[in-house]
């Protein structure tokens, strides 16, 4: 991030002795080494511990596919319905005044503080055989739990405050100034939106899509509860992980952990490079996250 | 008073009442049937269900397991924030992306990644059970497997903070004659404590409903190493509605007594800065 470049060099008078410089970092180093670094490289040795024809096997199986399918099915719809939440939220919590805004903030944060796992639970409760929609569902025939609907419900569930706690603090930040002039000189509403308000939040907005995105594809405590593990029919790729996990193919395993991997480090790669634009863009050296992070502090 | 102050910007009435049927759709419809079906339940029949030897087990574990994790984190978060922002070291941009790794990497992948390395002839466990110490399939790897999924939050709340924080304050001390440790522990430790428990208590809530990476780890014993969310699936599993019903309303009460504790901790730290900021 363009913040820890551009930090000016201390003074002596305010920094440690060199040995606790370097003991403190060598800590932080190894600490971080152990815990972060050889999980992640570990994926791809096991992965391939068995070369890479076996590798590339277990990758184009017909169940892997139909998982992968299912995990993009899956993103494709409940990214985007978070996308036109997460701008109506923050439009209308940052441009406007009413009362119970922190009440409303509070309540999108919810899905943060429930477990997977609960939150699968209440949608079983909703719409399992005998939840309460589950007659009248039965009744017309249309499945949820156990289906792909339940798993785009559950992912939609994971990832709900992801964008709009992303754009809340931005927009708020930017003030509703801009927006009002474009209006006095006579745009509409959706001119203004269109030409004012996005270009503005673009990459607030796209920091928000890639990380919703890469929980989307990943979770697996919701999406478990309400799945069913059907194979070739509600198994997404964590779901699929960990059945072959389970039955002892661990190449199998590896390599379908291996591409969620690929995802993560891909993520985190957009991530950085999104966050050193917005500093750009912004002629501001702080990083969009702490930014974010210290408006919805005030 | 009126609901909403005049503004001449349009769409707040599409926008607002978009996102609140949306919250209900899909947030408090869902919460409130698990609060519904738990009240089909008299109290008796409630505390029988959660007064189980093995629910209470479970209970104590995720919440005993996620409270180490979380200090855990919370020592070693302060630390590699501490490093990040104040030292330099060749690879830095690196490791800072690195830290947000947990939050990228589905657990699942966590949990068979962290499960291969701690068994018996993994690359750690291969040092490590000789020793006598056993990670994998035991209490030790749900704190391990915890560890990983909540580093990132104390690290990201606590270094944006570090940054800010001017260097004048420090000098101001240095002339006054305060030694260094003085100054960390009566200037910069005070001004990050209120950041500091913000990550604790993201962390210990992120940790405590945990379940994707915990379960490939744990092994998954009754009574030993069994959490919670899984005693939920276990009870789904036997169509016991209500028991997983039970469990699940425990630990959603106490999700919500840390969400308003972390909302306290964040009042408290700007009523504290409210002159500075």
């Amino acid at each position: 991030m363009a913040s820890l470049s551009t930090a000016a060099p201390r003074g002596i008078a305010t920094t440690e002795p060199a040995w606790v410089r370097y003991t403190f970092t060598g800590l932080a180093l190894t600490f971080l080494g152990l815990f972060l670094l050889v999980p992640l490289v570990s994926v791809f040795a096991e992965a391939l511990a068995k070369g890479w024809s076996l590798y590339l096997d277990a990758l184009i199986e017909p169940e892997a596919l139909f998982a992968m399918k299912l995990t993009l099915i899956a993103a494709l719809i409940a990214v985007p319905l978070n996308v036109v939440f997460g701008v109506a939220a923050a439009w209308s919590i940052a441009k406007f005044d009413f009362h119970g805004k922190s009440l409303l903030i509070t309540l999108i944060d919810l899905p943060f503080s429930v477990s997977p796992v609960v939150a699968g639970l209440t949608y079983v409760l909703m719409f399992g055989a005998q939840g309460w929609l589950g007659e009248w569902l039965s009744a017309h025939d249309i499945k949820i739990i156990f289906a792909v609907p339940g798993i785009v419900l559950a992912t939609v569930f994971v990832t709900f405050p992801f964008i709009a706690r992303e754009l809340i603090p931005l927009m708020q930040a930017q003030g509703a100034d801009e927006e009002q002039a474009a209006l006095v000189l006579g745009a509409t509403g959706w001119q203004t939106f269109w030409h004012i308000t996005l270009p503005n939040i673009k990459w607030g907005l796209l920091y928000g899509v890639i990380l919703c995105n890469a929980r989307a594809m990943g979770e697996f405590g919701a999406v478990s509860v309400v799945s069913g593990h059907i194979r070739g029919e509600t198994n997404t790729i964590p779901l699929h992980v960990e059945i072959l996990y389970n039955e002892y193919n661990f190449v199998g395993a590896f390599a379908c952990a291996s591409l969620l991997a690929v995802l993560a480090l891909v993520t985190l790669a957009l991530k950085t490079l999104v966050e050193w634009r917005a500093a750009r863009q912004l002629g501001n050296d702080v990083p969009l996250e702490a930014r974010a992070r210290l408006a919805a502090a005030k | 008073m009126r609901f909403k102050q005049h503004s001449v910007l349009p769409g707040f009435g599409l926008g607002l009442g978009y996102t609140l049927f949306w919250l209900c759709l899909i947030v408090l419809l869902p919460l409130a049937a698990l609060l519904m079906k738990s009240a089909s339940l008299s109290a008796e029949a409630f505390w029988a269900i959660v007064s189980t030897d093995r629910v209470v087990a479970a209970l104590k574990l995720s919440f005993g397991a996620s409270l180490l994790a979380a200090s855990l984190n919370a020592f070693f978060g302060f630390l590699v924030a501490w490093v990040l922002v104040r030292y330099p070291f060749p690879g830095k941009r690196l490791v800072d992306a690195l830290v947000d790794l947990p939050f990228a990497l589905p657990t699942a992948v966590a949990g068979i990644s962290l499960t291969t390395l701690y068994a018996p002839n993994g690359w750690f466990g291969q040092y490590l059970v000789p020793l006598g110490i056993n990670v994998a399939f035991t209490p030790l790897g749900i704190l391990v497997a915890l560890t990983f999924i909540s580093l990132p939050f104390v690290v990201r709340t606590v270094q944006p903070v570090l940054e800010d924080l001017e260097a004048e304050l420090e000098e101001a001390a240095t002339c006054l004659g305060a030694t260094r440790w003085q100054i960390f522990s009566r200037v910069l430790f005070p001004a990050v404590l209120p950041a500091l428990l913000t990550g604790f208590t993201l962390a210990f809530a992120r940790a405590t409903g945990e379940f994707g990476s915990v379960i490939f780890i744990a092994g998954n014993i009754p009574m030993v190493s069994e959490i919670a969310p899984l005693l939920i699936i276990g009870k789904l599993e036997q169509f016991d509605f209500l028991g997983a019903t039970a469990i699940a309303v425990v630990m959603l009460v106490i999700s919500f007594v840390m969400l308003f504790a972390i909302n306290l901790i964040q009042w408290w730290s700007s009523r504290r800065h409210g002159m500075t900021r």
